[in-house]
């Protein structure tokens, strides 16, 4: 437990140090990820070691605060949430420290790796927290200094709009939180977690206030994750952020919001299949909304974002069927499901940090993230084009990846534990095979379209044309991550195992009983691993003979036939939309995409246009008519607010005498 | 004793009807005169144990402070007060009213068994409503930071009300709180005097936000 509190120690310091070694960037953005790197190193022993041995270690102290006990904790669970927050936040740093060093942002250098560190701090205090309070303060410190992170670029209104949409996002999060914590602290009495977890036990049968506190849970731990329709703020703030914070918010931090959840269901006794069914009907909405709305954006990033939905959807139903298995006491689906989820979790935070990375480097080599001005990077990029490509694979859910594995368990899980039990649970097989189904062949066409329009065909303008691969250390943290997608891919059996404590710990199983619940899992899990071993076996195989074949050397490169017309431009090629129309249209009344331009005419058109833009469903049918409502109520009171200083202090005067003549008069 | 906290009292009235800044001003030395002599006279006579604080309330709020504010005062050009939100006769009016405020309040503190002097704890809280009186309703920054002094004059006075128990530490805390503070604000009424060729607060409304949201250089209004 010690080292994780040095861990953080180090990283603390490293932020503190970098922020006054601000004068001299780049030395400041040495020495915060230097920090990142050594203090994730000291926080891993205890990590491996409670994975290994399934130990829950517990350090309490008291602190000068007048709530709650400095209380921090690890087990398995924690420990599993972990692990991506210690392989990400290194690999980020790493990329970050070569992605900022442009001249303009020299002066914000020293501040940005503050909030970056601090960031790192809360989500590893926000792991280990054992104490509502300490929870709640960890969740604000990632909160705030992530919203410093996002508005890094401030000088530019998107991004300012961008903070502004996180940070009310966050308020609305935080206040059912602090609802739940202080409903439970103060029936417990304290608000040690241990405390809190025998609340619920205590009511009587039928009493809503579980259901009231799972609800309030959901939507203060859903709109940190990103759960539809409280997913508003991720299509803003990812875009507007620096790529490396891209990555480690959509990577790591989102999944804060799961743990959150899955800490919060075990405060309020073992779910109900109520709450299971809820998660699975989020899952598979968040997971087709998600995806279908990813399918119709131009902007890589805003893409990948939508994506991130879309996986939190995925994790959401995997969870869902575990959830589901362990309040009917099918061990299989409860085994699956879980394992399926979590495994997602880590897989997610890989890959997705791989594919924000991969953007990054190409927005930084072209200044650009509109997918319909890029093209051909492939050959500009290979280091950058083949990891991305390693990602959108592992998204997409193919083998040999590491996306096929935990999609995968959930698949095997849900086919396993629901086919043969009663009506309800077949329902449930098939709701759940269906839409992960519908899911995952979207998310396929949708990063075909994405890898396709940047990586593939001709340069679609000139900074496209003239891009050039990226630096070494932007380079290094894609190979990394997209060696480890492909490891997790071919070792599958060991990415179980990796998830096996968790799970045992979420079940109440022990080694023995889940190894004999699911027999032939780790044997199919292996075979998956040899069959993925094949395919690159084949794939080396075919590209080695199609390197001895002569036709290598007759590859020229000439125009496409064109049937007399004279003037093909790389414009002519697919564009975002174009590719992706025949899906869009399908969900058209779903997505309301606006359409504008004059449309070609005629047998000699004269200049023609097309725009079209999709607005998200969620801000525009909920949110806006929210806050419009909202702005409409309050609106008088705007009047108190007018800006004269005078009568400001006019209404403390006006309170404070009241309040001492009222206190005076009382007097006996 | 007496003779000293009924001066004080009628330096708050003075002030309250005063509309030249440099008279303003120089009540308010007196005023601190005033109440470093209260603490080296307590209630029976000369006492060595408010030598210091008095010694050194004297020269921080009746030499150093007017001093600022007067080389303050010459720098930005302003002469008077003009057009308080509420009239100099008016402003008296409510003064005495203020006054008899305090005076019920210390009546129903019940101060004597307390062994507090009730006139100079009645002088205090008249000093601190008056300040913030003259914070509220005039308009030059100046007069504001005069209300400041004059607030935390009657802070001073409330700890000399209660006698030598008031540490010397925390006096001169005090001291050094206010000496800071109109320090500040001294320095700050100068640099928005250059940039706006004005110290009046009721103009500082272009620096609110606007309703949009919108920051007023985006939105091409208010400030230069």
């Amino acid at each position: 437990m010690t080292h994780i509190l040095l861990g953080i120690a180090i990283i603390l310091t490293g932020g503190m140090v970098a922020l006054m070694l601000g004068r001299i960037p780049r030395l400041a953005s040495i020495v915060a990820p230097a920090s990142v790197l050594l203090g994730s190193i000291a926080s891993a022993p205890p990590i491996t070691r409670t994975l290994i041995d399934r130990s829950s270690p517990i350090l309490t102290a008291n602190w000068p605060l007048p709530l709650g006990r400095f209380s921090v904790g690890l087990d398995p669970l924690s420990a599993f949430f972990l692990i991506p927050i210690l392989i990400l936040a290194p690999l980020a740093a790493l990329y970050g420290a070569s992605y900022l060093n442009r001249e303009h942002d020299r002066h914000r250098i020293g501040a940005h790796w503050l909030f970056f560190n601090l960031l790192v701090v809360g989500m590893h205090l926000l792991l280990i927290a054992r104490d509502g309070i300490v929870f709640l303060i960890a969740w604000e410190l990632m909160a705030v200094s992530s919203f410093f992170l996002v508005v890094f670029d401030d000088r530019k209104s998107d991004v300012r709009d961008a903070g502004w949409t996180y940070l009310v996002a966050s308020h609305i999060g935080a206040a059912p939180l602090l609802l739940f914590f202080a409903f439970l602290g103060s029936r417990a009495g304290s608000f040690d977690f241990t405390g809190m977890a025998t609340v619920t036990a205590a009511l009587p049968s039928g009493s809503p206030i579980p259901s009231l506190l799972f609800i309030a849970a959901l939507i203060g731990f859903g709109t940190k994750a990103g759960i539809i329709p409280l997913h508003v703020w991720l299509p803003e703030a990812h875009p507007a952020a620096p790529s490396h914070i891209s990555a480690i918010m959509s990577g790591v931090m989102i999944k804060t919001g799961i743990y959150g959840l899955i800490r919060a269901l075990m405060l309020l006794d073992s779910p109900s299949a109520a709450v299971a069914w809820t998660l699975i009907g989020l899952g598979i909405a968040s997971g087709i909304a998600g995806v279908v709305l990813a399918l119709a954006q131009h902007d890589i990033k805003r893409l990948l974002a939508y994506h991130s939905v879309e996986n939190i959807g995925i994790i959401l139903l995997g969870l869902g069927v575990g959830f589901l298995g362990l309040s009917r006491g099918n061990t299989v689906l409860a085994i699956a499901g879980l394992s399926g989820g979590l495994l997602h979790v880590l897989n997610h935070a890989l890959f997705k940090s791989l594919l924000f990375f991969g953007a990054g480097a190409v927005a930084q080599a072209t200044g650009l993230r509109a997918m319909n001005r890029l093209g051909g990077l492939l050959r500009r990029m290979p280091w950058t084009g083949f990891s991305f490509i390693a990602g959108a694979a592992a998204i997409s859910a193919l083998p040999p990846f590491n996306g096929f594995v935990s999609e995968f368990l959930i698949f095997f899980g849900t086919a396993a534990g629901s086919l043969r039990g009663s009506p309800s649970e077949l329902t449930l097989g098939i709701a759940v095979l269906g839409g992960l189904g519908l899911i995952g062949g979207l998310a396929a066409a949708c990063f075909t379209k994405c890898a396709g329009l940047v990586f593939l065909g001709e340069p679609r303008s000139s900074e496209a044309r003239h891009a050039r691969e990226t630096s070494l250390l932007m380079r290094l943290p894609m190979l990394i991550l997209a060696i480890l997608c492909l490891a997790i891919g071919l070792g599958a059996p060991f990415a179980f195992r990796l998830v096996s404590p968790a799970v045992e710990s979420l079940t109440g199983l022990n080694e023995t009983a889940l190894a004999a619940t699911i027999e032939g899992l780790p044997a199919i899990l292996g075979r998956i691993s040899g069959i993925s071993l094949a395919l690159i076996a084949l794939a080396v195989l075919l590209w080695s003979l199609r390197r001895r074949l002569p036709a290598r050397h007759l590859e020229s490169a000439s125009p496409t036939w064109d049937c007399g017309y004279a003037a093909p431009t790389p414009r002519m090629q697919y564009t975002a939309s174009s590719f992706a129309t025949p899906l869009t249209l399908l969900f058209r009344s779903f997505l309301g995409t606006h359409i504008q331009g004059k449309p070609v005419e005629g047998d000699f058109p004269a200049d023609a246009s097309f725009a079209s833009h999709t607005p998200d469903f969620g801000r525009r049918w909920i949110f806006e008519p929210l806050f419009r409502g909202i702005d409409r109520v309050l609106a008088p009171i705007r009047l108190l607010q007018h800006g004269r200083i005078h009568l400001y202090i006019l209404y403390i005067a006006i309170t404070l005498v009241g309040l001492l003549i009222w206190k005076v008069g009382m007097m006996p | 004793m007496t003779t000293l906290t009924v001066l004080l009292a009628l330096t708050g009235v003075l002030l309250l009807g005063s509309s030249r800044l440099s008279i303003s001003i120089r009540l308010v030395a007196i005023q601190g005169f005033l109440l470093g002599m209260t603490a080296l006279w307590g209630e029976s006579g000369f006492h060595a144990a408010g030598l210091s604080s008095g010694l050194s309330g004297m020269l921080v709020k009746g030499i150093v402070l007017p001093w600022l504010l007067l080389f303050v005062l010459k720098q930005s050009g302003a002469r008077r007060e003009i057009e308080p939100f509420i009239g100099f006769g008016a402003s008296m009016l409510i003064g005495l009213l203020l006054m008899g405020l305090s005076a019920w309040i210390a009546w129903r503190m019940q101060l004597v068994e307390q062994g507090l002097s009730p006139a100079l704890f009645t002088v205090a809280l008249d000093l601190m409503l008056v300040g913030l009186f003259l914070i509220i309703t005039r308009r030059k920054a100046i007069t504001q930071t005069l209300g400041y002094l004059i607030m935390e004059n009657g802070v001073y006075a409330l700890g000399v009300g209660a006698g030598t128990e008031f540490s010397f530490l925390l006096e001169i805390g005090v001291l050094l709180d206010v000496f800071v503070g109109v320090f500040l604000m001294g320095i700050m009424i100068f640099r928005i005097d250059r940039e706006f060729e004005h110290i009046d607060t009721d103009r500082f409304i272009e620096l609110r936000d606007t309703a949009s949201g919108k920051l007023p250089v985006e939105a091409g209004e208010g400030v230069r």
